[in-house]
């Protein structure tokens, strides 16, 4: 009988490890996508947005005139081989003033909802980690900026510091952050009280490593539900204020600001207000739709279902 | 394990450990009501052994557990780690603390991130506390999984692609990644399938040998109590009632409440269980908001004097090592 020449490791232990081989890295396959391809609701408007997304960033290149060229000859004409969604009273062409808005809408759209997420985000973490008299002051604070009523907010804001697009899309921030906090605040709040964040705590890790490898990936879902709705409203918010002429100025079209110049010709030439708002029906509905897709998606019970 | 009591190095010294919850106020101002969490709870841990403390769900001993670690920040009381209050520390020295003193959870479902893989997991005590290399980092992860028994190519894998039993081992893992001399084991089976709570108790008795680590148990299920401890506090409303060796404990208990606790487990053998008195106890746990002035057993108490209702008791000394706090003994 030989014996072994030494004995390394429990051999309680030993019968379990059978593989040596130290594995590579692998691409997970996200579940919560996994979820959202299913939901074909979802996938449609996420195709909108993309397509949306496309035209507005290659706007220069496929508007077929200059959207602010004025073409006297061809003023507040119907749709024609040359002008395909027609002229307004000032002769310059509807289609590609559409497209160049929604450059402008996506814009103002984008970088607001990046703000008031990132700093609507990291404040609702904040409150619910902390607790104490910080979580009073900053909810209250946010509870107040809430009541105001954004439009009203944005108007007030605008008249007295005058229009500028920096001013519009801060203006817009601030009247998204209190309900990104609100539902940052009320996920971290559940997610906190895990063991993980404990045992996170107990191995010696400070606040800044809890906050940002602990709970915010765990809130990652509901962030971008609701940062895919406020793309919605901040679109929507951006138009009615442009639309009341505070917004985005005169000559750089938006689609708000299209659909009030058109205004007084409603009954001539209705296409100057039609198509820039079915395009903003359009992009509102596909934002909300794929915000909802993405919620069912992360949602645990309703997978369970479907599966 | 007796061989080690004889040097009878204390790890780690409790004294008076108090934890009270105040109740909520109301809008025009704050309760003065407390809830007695833990209500002065002196005990010492020695270097090597496992030291136990069971009791019914609320009696305290998670909250003592976790004022340890300061994961709860306890009302007052002392709790000396090397000649130091772990209660006065700063930061940095509770960072130094912290890598000698560990948890493993009950939950093992909610004890580690969804979102990490289990290498990031097991990374992160080197990467808060060392300034190792990640290749370096990577070796310590694979030894690690080896050492809790886990095969190396689930590295890259999420939690949710582990069983319970499978879970707590990563739990344990971690807890182990900074070499600790205490590790407090809140629960660690009690989740558990039967036939996995023993897998992870010889996983944990064998790193035990292994590693000369110091256990500090806290659970409600006796029979692990009794496979795993070498003293063993019972624990009744926030307060210690008997603290002893498992021998004087499972075999010589004192209190009314241990002896009621101890009738509870269940016997296998139909024959010997005849032959066991089960002791009822009547009514509920008190309310720790609102608890007796005398003996906090009173209430429950199959042997209780009329006496008994006027004064607390405290820990008595009923032979070497082995105390009590009822006023019959």
């Amino acid at each position: 009988m030989v014996q072994p020449l030494r004995q390394e490791t429990d051999p309680n232990l030993v019968s379990e490890i059978s593989n040596t081989e130290i594995p590579v890295k692998k691409r997970v396959k996200s579940a919560e996508w996994a979820a959202f391809k299913k939901n074909p609701l979802g996938m449609t408007g996420l195709v909108i947005l993309v397509f949306m997304l496309l035209v507005a960033i290659a706007a220069p290149f496929i508007m077929p005139h200059d959207p602010l060229a004025q073409d006297v000859a061809n003023r507040a004409k119907g749709v024609s081989g040359e002008h395909w969604l027609g002229t307004d009273p000032l002769g310059r062409d509807i289609l590609s003033r559409v497209i160049l808005g929604s450059q402008t809408s996506l814009f103002v759209g984008f970088i607001s909802v990046a703000v008031s997420t990132i700093v609507g985000g990291l404040l609702g973490m904040v409150a619910a980690y902390k607790g104490g008299w910080l979580d009073d002051v900053l909810m209250r604070i946010l509870e107040s900026i809430m009541m105001i009523p954004l439009l009203l907010f944005g108007l007030m804001v605008l008249v007295a510091l005058g229009s500028s697009m920096t001013t519009l899309i801060i203006v817009i921030s601030i009247g998204l952050i209190p309900g990104v906090a609100r539902m940052a605040r009320g996920s971290a709040l559940e997610v906190k009280e895990r063991e993980y964040i404990k045992a996170a705590i107990s191995l010696g890790a400070g606040n800044f490593r809890v906050i940002m490898q602990h709970i915010f990936p765990n809130i990652l879902g509901p962030l971008l539900v609701i940062s895919t709705l406020h793309m919605s409203s901040a679109i929507r918010i951006e138009a009615s204020l442009s639309f009341l002429g505070v917004g985005v100025q005169p000559p750089t079209p938006t689609w708000g600001n299209m659909i009030q110049e058109g205004f007084t010709y409603i009954t001539s030439t209705p296409g100057l207000v039609l198509y820039p708002g079915l395009a903003l029906l359009i992009i509102s509905i596909a934002f909300n739709v794929v915000g909802d897709a993405i919620r069912d998606a992360f949602d645990p019970h309703i997978k369970r279902q479907r599966k | 394990m007796l061989a080690l009591h004889v040097k009878e190095e204390i790890l780690i010294d409790v004294k008076n450990l108090t934890k009270y919850y105040p109740m909520k106020g109301t809008f025009f101002g704050k309760s003065k009501d407390v809830i007695k969490a833990v209500d002065g709870v002196s005990f010492q841990v020695r270097k090597g052994e496992t030291f136990s403390i069971v009791g019914e769900s609320g009696c305290g001993k998670s909250t003592t557990g976790m004022s340890l670690l300061r994961l709860i920040e306890p009302t007052s009381g002392e709790v000396v780690f090397k000649n130091k209050n772990v209660l006065e520390m700063k930061r940095n020295e509770m960072l130094d603390y912290r890598q000698n003193i560990q948890v493993i959870f009950q939950d093992p479902y909610s004890s580690l991130n969804p979102r990490h893989t289990i290498k990031k997991i097991l990374s992160e005590p080197f990467a808060i506390n060392t300034k190792l290399s990640n290749a370096q980092i990577e070796d310590e992860v694979i030894n690690l999984l080896r050492l809790v028994g886990m095969d190396v190519h689930h590295l890259y894998r999420y939690p949710h692609e582990f069983s319970g039993g499978q879970r707590q081992r990563i739990g344990i893992a971690r807890a182990l990644a900074l070499n600790p001399q205490l590790i407090i084991c809140d629960e660690p089976v009690s989740a558990l399938d039967v036939s996995i709570q023993s897998q992870i108790l010889n996983l944990l008795k064998s790193l035990q040998k292994k590693l000369r680590l110091t256990y500090i148990f806290i659970s409600h299920d006796l029979s692990v109590v009794e496979h795993i401890s070498d003293r063993v506090a019972v624990m009744y409303l926030g307060k210690i009632v008997e603290i002893g060796t498992r021998e004087q404990i499972f075999n010589h208990p004192q209190h009314p409440y241990t002896k009621a606790l101890l009738s509870s487990v269940p016997v296998a053998d139909p024959k010997l269980k005849k032959l066991t008195q089960r002791v009822h106890l009547e009514g509920d746990v008190p309310s720790p908001k609102n608890p007796p002035k005398g003996c906090p057993f009173y209430s429950r108490c199959p042997i209780r004097l009329d006496s008994c209702n006027q004064t607390a008791p405290v820990l008595k000394e009923v032979s070497h090592e082995h105390q009590a706090s009822c006023h019959l003994i």
